[in-house]
């Protein structure tokens, strides 16, 4: 047992920190925000020069073949800078869905572009119908003799306006589902933009008689489903590291603050009551990370993850919440300021909550795994 | 993060489960009275169980597993802290009578770590082979949260110290030979640095006892008074005055050696089964969202306890000193206890009332005791209020006011 990062992994981590607090910090989050570019691009390109897009892209394909659990080292420290740019949706969704998809043809295309940071694809699986999981999928995909032809809506797309792909889900007739790559200049595909909480330029995605062809296609009928579901449970615990990262700078913060704010001639940090808010933050930081490093070692070793994915998800999307709203409580009105970064936590973790299932959601596939 | 067990772990596991179904009954985790990290200490309820708990733990205290983790020249088995927190495990989750107790959960580490060598000589083996039993002498009327300020005082007297004042609380005190008691040994210090630690002996001429019934109408508690009890000074432990210090590391010990994680997971999956199995109004229980939904929460949070308790393992393992920890543990276990006293009324409905075992009685009426019980896993060795404190104090570095 080791319930601590390895030393890769802890190289990793410096490394990224390092990396992230000089070419991200708070201000550049906003501005992120502010600019019309769907990200900024010098920052992304850094990311690819770190080597953090091929991570885990395996080594035939130009990457590093990093595992799973390195990769939520990564996304932790991400979580922690509120990292404006599409590296979950192409570098973990993405890359991810390619490596396991059999089709060689396109993971020789594409995987090795990923891993030089010079391909931007993001996810289009919500619908109006489907929130969560992969039922009532309504859009569809009909096949014909290049490929598919592809109608439907997708909503909540991160960083639509910026992705080279759209990594589609949609219906065929009688195989299920089919997953798609879908070149998002192709002619039908339109986008309206849908501002969210949390900064990441999501948008509407329409898709009218959008022609697909056949060397784009990730996944059929039984393959599509069991890609799906593993790549559910790698979002889930990706997203979850995100938040334990959000978390602990959310933590970090408001001990600082307890220790330098005084009121009543003294630090507030000396009462009993924010001294509590504290300690509970702190144990819900530390369950927070190992439910998730125990989903994350499990999906790393590809061991039956279901019931620690559910878990971690579930957990972690309550009390990261929970945690960065007492962040706002213990600092006062000043959290409650745009010049001030608590805010930028308490919507990377909401967003990040409701991403791949929220609380609730997950709950009751935990329920499903205890036999209820 | 690597969560699996390492060969030695992993054969260890297999050990103890093939020891356990062959010296137990199969249906031995139904005969104790208990609740996840209870203290109330309640009797079985057929004496010819605990028969069959003394033959037990007899059988364990021969194979040396009640110190397992305890150096081989001391009676132990030279474990690491990791094999001792699995052992720990099992044991709980079976719930059987294996519990080393406060002699060798607490003052058997404390004297491997601050007694003399003759200290450790004399006392040492006598606690390994389950011979002698102690209980803590920490709480008096005015000293609770507030351990600094207790008042028994110690006051030299040539070989000896002269006992004076009283301790309540007293769990098991009846039953134990020895006490591991912190009193006064100067007036004038500073409240926290005039204070020892002592093994005083129960039947020290000037000791008398009166028995204290607890919620659940058990003597588990008693008020114990010392008037002129004369204890030898070979039996001051540690440093004279360095008591208080001392004992923050024997409280570490407490919140680690009485969590029992395993039972959390028993009783979380009885009353899984209980729900898979039941309706309510014609209605299967398991339909029902918000049970489905509270039995998730507590399973999550039981997997949580179990990595909570072996971080605290694992960081012994590496000479580190799970102070903040075992704080963690501690609060995180005693109030999943509590809620899962809680959840488990709310899902029996009227019937989790029923104190007596019977036909209508789920889960051997235990939940009724449980509900009870865990009134006082989040008070006793320090409440979850002092466990806060020690979390944000000493974990996070808040000023103490």
């Amino acid at each position: 047992m080791n319930l601590d990062k390895n030393t890769e992994q802890t190289m990793l981590d410096d490394a990224a920190r390092k990396f992230l607090q000089s070419k991200c910090p708070s201000s550049l989050v906003r501005s992120a925000r502010d600019d019309d570019a769907p990200f900024p691009q010098e920052l992304w390109q850094g990311m690819a020069e770190m080597g953090w897009m091929s991570l885990t892209i395996d080594q035939a394909h130009e990457g590093l073949g990093g595992s799973f659990d390195d990769l939520t080292v990564l996304l932790e420290a991400m979580g922690a800078a509120c990292l404006p740019a599409p590296y979950f949706n192409t570098a973990v969704v993405s890359a991810t869905a390619i490596s396991r998809s059999s089709a060689t043809g396109l993971k020789e295309n594409l995987l090795p572009r990923i891993a030089a940071g010079k391909l931007v694809s993001t996810l289009a699986l919500i619908e109006p119908d489907n929130s969560y999981g992969l039922d009532n999928i309504q859009s569809t995909a009909v096949a014909n003799a290049n490929g598919y032809l592809v109608n439907g809506i997708k909503l909540f797309v991160e960083y639509a306006q910026g992705a080279d792909y759209l990594l589609t889900v949609a219906n065929t007739e009688g195989d299920g589902l089919v997953v798609l790559m879908i070149d998002a200049n192709s002619p039908g595909i339109s986008l309206t933009p849908a501002p969210t909480l949390d900064y990441s330029k999501q948008c509407e995605v329409f898709f009218n008689d959008v022609q697909v062809e056949s060397d784009l296609v990730v996944a059929t009928g039984e393959d599509a489903r069991e890609l799906l579901l593993y790549l559910e449970q790698v979002c889930a615990v990706g997203k979850c590291a995100e938040m334990v990262g959000a978390m602990q700078t959310v933590l970090d913060m408001t001990v600082q603050y307890a220790k330098d704010r005084t009121q009543f001639g003294q630090p507030i940090g000396g009462f009993q009551s924010i001294q509590h808010h504290c300690a509970n933050m702190a144990v819900d930081v530390d369950s927070a990370r190992y439910l998730t490093g125990l989903a994350a070692w499990k999906v790393s070793e590809n061991l039956p993850a279901a019931k620690e994915v559910s878990m971690a998800k579930s957990f972690v999307s309550r009390v990261a919440i929970r945690v960065a709203k007492m962040g706002h409580q213990v600092h006062g009105a000043i959290s409650f300021c745009d010049e001030f970064d608590m805010h930028l936590f308490l919507r990377k973790v909401q967003s990040a909550s409701m991403a791949f299932g929220d609380s609730e959601f997950h709950q009751e596939k935990v329920a499903v795994e205890l036999g209820l | 993060m690597d969560f699996s067990f390492n060969d030695n772990e992993q054969s260890f596991h297999d050990e103890l489960n093939d020891f356990l179904d062959k010296e137990l009954p199969a249906d031995w985790y139904t005969k104790p009275v208990r609740w996840p990290h209870d203290y109330a200490g309640s009797p079985y309820r057929d004496p010819k169980d605990e028969e069959t708990g003394e033959v037990f733990r007899k059988k364990l205290a021969d194979k040396g597993w009640l110190t397992i983790s305890w150096p081989k020249e001391y009676g132990g088995r030279g474990y690491t802290n990791m094999e001792q927190a699995i052992f720990d495990e099992r044991m709980s989750y079976y719930l059987a009578p294996a519990s080393g107790g406060i002699s060798c959960g607490i003052v058997g580490p404390m004297l491997l770590r601050i007694g003399t060598p003759e200290q450790q000589e004399h006392w040492i083996p006598r606690i390994a082979s389950g011979e002698i039993g102690f209980w803590l002498g920490y709480s008096e009327p005015n000293a609770g949260s507030d351990l600094g300020s207790v008042s028994t005082f110690a006051r030299e007297e040539g070989d000896h110290f002269v006992f004076n004042g009283q301790k309540c609380w007293s769990s098991g005190a009846h039953h134990a030979d020895y006490s591991w008691m912190i009193v006064r040994t100067d007036a004038d210090a500073r409240k926290h640095a005039g204070c020892s630690l002592f093994i005083v002996d129960n039947k020290t001429p000037g000791i008398t006892m009166r028995p204290v019934i607890n919620i659940l109408g058990n003597h588990s508690f008693n008020e114990v008074f010392m008037d002129d009890a004369r204890v030898p000074k070979e039996n001051l432990i540690g440093e004279k005055n360095k008591g208080f210090y001392h004992l923050m590391q024997a409280l570490d010990f407490e919140r680690i050696s009485l969590v029992g994680i395993g039972t959390f997971k028993r009783f979380l999956e009885e009353l899984v089964e209980y729900v898979k199995t039941s309706t309510r109004n014609g209605r299967p229980l398991k339909d029902i969202p918000s049970v489905r939904h509270k039995l998730a929460d507590l399973a999550t949070r039981v997997e949580i306890g179990y990595m909570l308790f072996y971080r605290t393992a694992e960081m012994l393992d590496r000479g580190q000193e799970p102070n903040v920890e075992s704080s963690a543990l501690k609060v995180m276990a005693t109030e999943l206890a509590r809620d899962m006293a809680e959840i488990a009324m709310e899902i029996l409905g009227p019937y989790g009332q029923l104190t007596e075992p019977g036909e209508r009685a789920p889960l051997r009426a235990l939940v009724s005791r449980g509900f009870l019980e865990s009134i006082s896993a989040t008070i006793g060795a320090g409440t979850s209020e002092i466990q806060r404190n020690v979390i944000a104090q000493r974990g996070l570095g808040l000023p103490r006011v």
